[in-house]
């Protein structure tokens, strides 16, 4: 039953073109996102416009851009945070937890813990009610998610109670992600990263 | 938008839009790929009983609206969300504008919103000042070039790379490359810049949810988190109608939104705002929220037993997606604010009648947006009441007047018609098939296919003489022929006839007091005279007489069965008989097939390659769809063509008004059908086999066209 639910998942979030790989602890997602940050295209950064003819208003934003190589991870804390630390410490790349206001040019990886997972549509559940949550899974380039196996649901129906839960913590700030973020607004010609990121790696976590 | 005062302006600007090349493709290429990806994202699912249930649901909380209004606000108020109800559009703007002021907010960052399209939002808040700018990439393009939008989800579907590129050249003040996946970039980066400026973001809401205070916001761009997110204030503009009682109502509505739109199995985000979150550039480190709920005559709307659907609409655009009509002219020309079928509706409702008085005119009544409803609204109905109704408002025209006054006096019309077989003597071609031409008054734009000429002698006329002669009947049968199938081609009636009797045991009865079924005054905005023919139809043909009332033309089938059960719902006196009737209705391919049985044993099959074209009242009026391929196949090689079910663009009437969307949609079908490599068509409804006989004939192609009638009497043992 969990073997076909996670071959479900994987194939709906494949469909839209988001990239899946398990892995045996968090560990080793903090040196997936580590590794992913470092050997991303050094000019990546270009995809996200920079290398466009924008305005010159938007061309300042790039100065904004403050480290050579960022992963922000504003949900962690404790121990997990300390390891994630040590993973980017060795790779040298600077780990942002806040201040996400300051770095709206763009942060290479955004990585996230997801609360539920619907295999129905290859969908990761965030809970965002932190603002710095909500924006680090929007200006990454890269968005790495890992979703416990122990939260995968096969739709959203199946994941109602726990849905209404997140939502009744008043005030608070659900997101459904599948996918990049993606437009065919012009000429219906799929393009991806239109506001937020530019790819989605979900780390299927067997956490149980 | 609509802004034609005259019809005359209206055509023109039709003729217009047929000739814009690079919209006729995008739409053609979009309306031909929908169809897979719509079937494959519901792949597995019952679309249908997915469709009842929210339609259902819909209704429940339309009942609600006030209620769920009160439920949303004290759980909203209760969080620190302020909640407005505005009772007009002005109002909204208005209220929109003071939260701005109130809040010293000088740049607005917006989300796709169709309710602020409809109110005219930006407009307003420019003129009170601001600066906002629309941040979903179709939006920020239309919004650049000061249009409305041509799709609800793909608002700028009109416009090409090139006229993108020359746009974005004009606001970067750089020359822009028409490279598409470079010009979203650019995009991105003048857009990202917007937000961090901006000091209220506005958004619409797919779903406001009562019992928890939430707002819930669909998108794939993921622009409204952004725009809900960086700047200190955010309302969100949302129709009453989204109003909705718990979380599984909008998981319900989300299983077939994005489906139903674009054949996403879901959209890459979907947002639930419940309360105000926390917010860094805000006082207090807390989002200002505010909830702008809109009425403008929703309220009211949805007291209408027979209208307060049309507020089920959950805003996919599906019905855009596949009207032929909307295909082939866009959206600026088929809507106002809203476009596609529900887009004609509102804008009644919404911008008035004045804007929807010829939009509501142009469908052409072949149900391919019934159909696709998410919700599950009778569109093509509903858009002919709203005729109906503007006519009754500003006065019925003198032709469908006296077609309706006509059509209401059987014997009168039938004396007409036999009168004009006379007349036409003058203008009739020499084999006397078609009419070779007609005074310019008649003909204006019609040209694109031969009109046949009246039959020398009506089917009602030869009845007595054909009439088979059958013992020991077990089945009893009516024949409703139709005016077309009567006056014009009454040969499709005698062929039928012979197949029907091939079996024995079947009593055929033609009544002599039946006449037209009323559906050409229906297409005119006559509903009072439908009703008048309804009446006397169904007294005509007593039900209880028959086994089954066969009719050889799908629209006469389908407006017998499921037009005149609505048509004379209030008729408390008729409607058991009106109900047997609409029972006993059925179509001659599915008598043959379904009730007859015939088998390859009465054929002498010809090796004949014979396309079919599906009349919209049969495939999806009646969704009859597996028994005239069938029947086809006894008689010859029944050969699949592309887009059998799209409309050949007769429409009754509709092809006599909107001549050049009629000309354009039977030139593609007539195209299909070369491409296909057949000889011959059939089809299942006379108005079909006129318009693409006569367009046929016009071009000089040399497909045969046929009822399938005519096909099957030939190939009988």
């Amino acid at each position: 039953m969990q073997k076909e639910l996670v071959d479900l998942f994987t194939q709906k979030a494949q469909a839209v073109s988001a990239i899946v790989k398990p892995v045996g602890s968090l560990k080793e997602a903090y040196a997936y996102a580590a590794d992913i940050c470092l050997n991303k295209d050094a000019c990546q950064l270009l995809m996200s416009g920079c290398g466009e003819a924008v305005s010159d208003a938007a061309a300042d934003l790039c100065a904004a851009k403050s480290a050579d190589r960022i992963i922000a991870a504003p949900q962690f804390e404790g121990k997990r945070l300390k390891e994630l630390k040590a993973a980017c410490d060795k790779a040298g790349i600077t780990l942002l937890t806040e201040g996400m206001r300051g770095q709206l040019a763009g942060i290479d990886v955004g990585f996230a813990v997801a609360d539920l997972g619907l295999a129905e549509t290859g969908t990761l559940v965030v809970d965002s009610s932190s603002a710095e949550v909500r924006l680090s899974t929007m200006i990454s380039e890269i968005n790495v998610v890992v979703l416990p196996l122990s939260k995968l649901r096969k739709g959203s129906y199946d994941a109602e109670d726990e849905l209404s839960a997140i939502i009744r913590q008043a005030p608070s700030y659900m997101a459904f992600i599948t996918g990049a973020s993606r437009t065919a607004d012009i000429e219906r010609v799929l393009a991806i990263g239109v506001h937020g990121p530019l790819e989605l790696h979900i780390l299927l976590w067997e956490d149980s | 938008m609509q802004t034609a005062t005259k019809i005359e302006e209206y055509l023109k600007e039709l003729e217009d839009s047929l000739g814009n090349d690079f919209q006729r493709k995008i739409l053609d290429t979009f309306a031909v790929a929908y169809r897979t990806g719509r079937a494959n994202a519901f792949a597995g699912m019952d679309v249908k009983g997915l469709i009842d249930e929210i339609a259902e649901a819909k209704d429940y909380s339309l009942a609600r609206m006030d209620a769920l209004y009160e439920e949303f606000k004290q759980k909203a108020e209760a969080m620190g969300v302020k909640v407005h109800m505005a009772k007009t559009a002005f109002e909204a703007n208005e209220i929109i504008a003071r939260i701005a002021r109130e809040n010293g907010c000088t740049k607005a960052i917006k989300s796709k919103s169709m309710t602020a399209e409809e109110t005219h939002l930006n407009h307003h808040l420019e003129e009170q000042g601001m600066e906002v700018t629309e941040s979903d990439l179709g939006e920020w393009i239309i919004q650049l070039r000061h249009e409305g939008p041509s799709h609800m989800v793909m608002p700028a579907i009109h416009l090409s790379r090139h006229q993108v590129a020359d746009l974005f050249s004009d606001v970067t003040k750089q020359k822009q490359d028409s490279d598409i996946q470079k010009l979203v970039k650019v995009a991105r980066r003048e857009l990202r810049r917007k937000y961090v400026e901006a000091d209220m973001g506005i958004s619409g809401g797919n779903f406001a949810i009562a019992e928890t205070g939430t707002i819930g916001l669909v998108t794939n761009e993921g622009n409204a988190r952004l725009a809900t997110t960086l700047p200190r204030v955010h309302v969100a503009l949302v129709g009453l109608e989204k109003l909705t009682p718990t979380l599984h109502d909008a998981l319900r509505v989300l299983k077939a939104l994005p489906r139903n739109a674009t054949g996403q199995q879901i959209t890459s985000y979907v947002t639930w705002i419940t309360g105000p979150n926390e917010c860094k550039s805000a006082p207090d480190n807390t989002k200002i929220m505010h909830v702008v709920f809109l009425d403008n005559g929703r309220r009211a709307l949805a007291k209408d037993h027979d209208f307060s659907q049309v507020l089920r609409c959950i805003r996919c655009g599906a019905c855009a997606n596949v009207c032929p009509v909307y295909r082939l002219v866009g959206g600026h020309k088929y809507g106002h604010v809203y476009i596609g079928a529900i887009g004609l509706i509102m804008t009644y409702f919404f911008h008035g009648r004045d804007k929807a008085k010829f939009l509501v005119q142009n469908c052409v009544n072949c149900g391919a947006c019934k159909e696709v409803c998410a919700a599950g609204i009778d569109l093509p109905r509903l858009i002919k009441e709203i005729h109906a109704r503007i006519q009754d408002e500003e006065g019925h025209p003198i032709q469908s007047k006296l077609l309706g006054l006509v059509l209401k006096n059987r014997a009168l019309f039938h004396a007409l018609l036999k009168n004009m077989r006379w007349a036409q003597k003058p203008f009739a071609e020499r084999e006397g098939q078609f009419i070779r031409h007609l005074p310019t008054v008649f003909m204006k734009g019609q040209d694109f296919r031969k009109l046949p000429t009246l039959a020398p002698k009506a089917f009602r006329e030869m009845w007595d003489q054909i009439r088979p002669k059958v013992e020991n009947a077990s089945l009893k049968v009516a024949l409703f022929s139709g005016c077309v199938q009567d006056f014009v081609y009454p040969e499709h009636m005698v062929d039928a006839v012979k197949v029907i009797a091939r079996r024995g045991g079947v009593a055929l009865d033609y009544p002599m007091k039946q006449s037209c079924c009323g559906l050409p005054v229906v297409m005119m905005g006559e509903k009072e005279a439908a009703k008048e023919v309804a009446r006397q139809n169904i007294t005509a043909m007593d039900p209880a007489d028959y086994d089954y009332i066969i009719t050889l033309c799908a629209s006469c089938a389908s407006h017998l069965k499921h037009g005149y059960p609505k048509l004379l719902e209030d008729d408390k006196a008729l409607a058991a008989k009106v109900g047997q009737f609409a029972d006993k209705v059925i179509d001659f391919s599915s008598f043959v097939h379904d009730v007859l049985g015939l088998d390859a044993s009465a054929f002498n099959r010809s090796g004949e390659k014979v396309g079919y074209h599906a009349p919209c009242h049969l495939c999806r009026g009646l969704e009859v769809r597996e028994a005239p391929r069938a029947n086809i196949d006894l008689a010859g090689e029944y050969v699949a063509t592309d887009e059998e079910e799209v409309c050949c663009g007769f429409g009754g009437s509709y092809s006599m008004k909107f001549p050049a969307v009629s000309r354009t949609l039977l030139a593609k079908k007539i195209a299909n059908l070369e491409a296909g490599g057949v000889s011959s068509v059939v089809t299942d409804c006379p108005g079909c086999v006129m318009q693409i006989k006569g367009g046929m004939a016009t071009q000089g192609k040399p497909i045969k066209v046929r009822h399938i009638a005519e096909l099957m009497a030939e190939r009988l043992k």
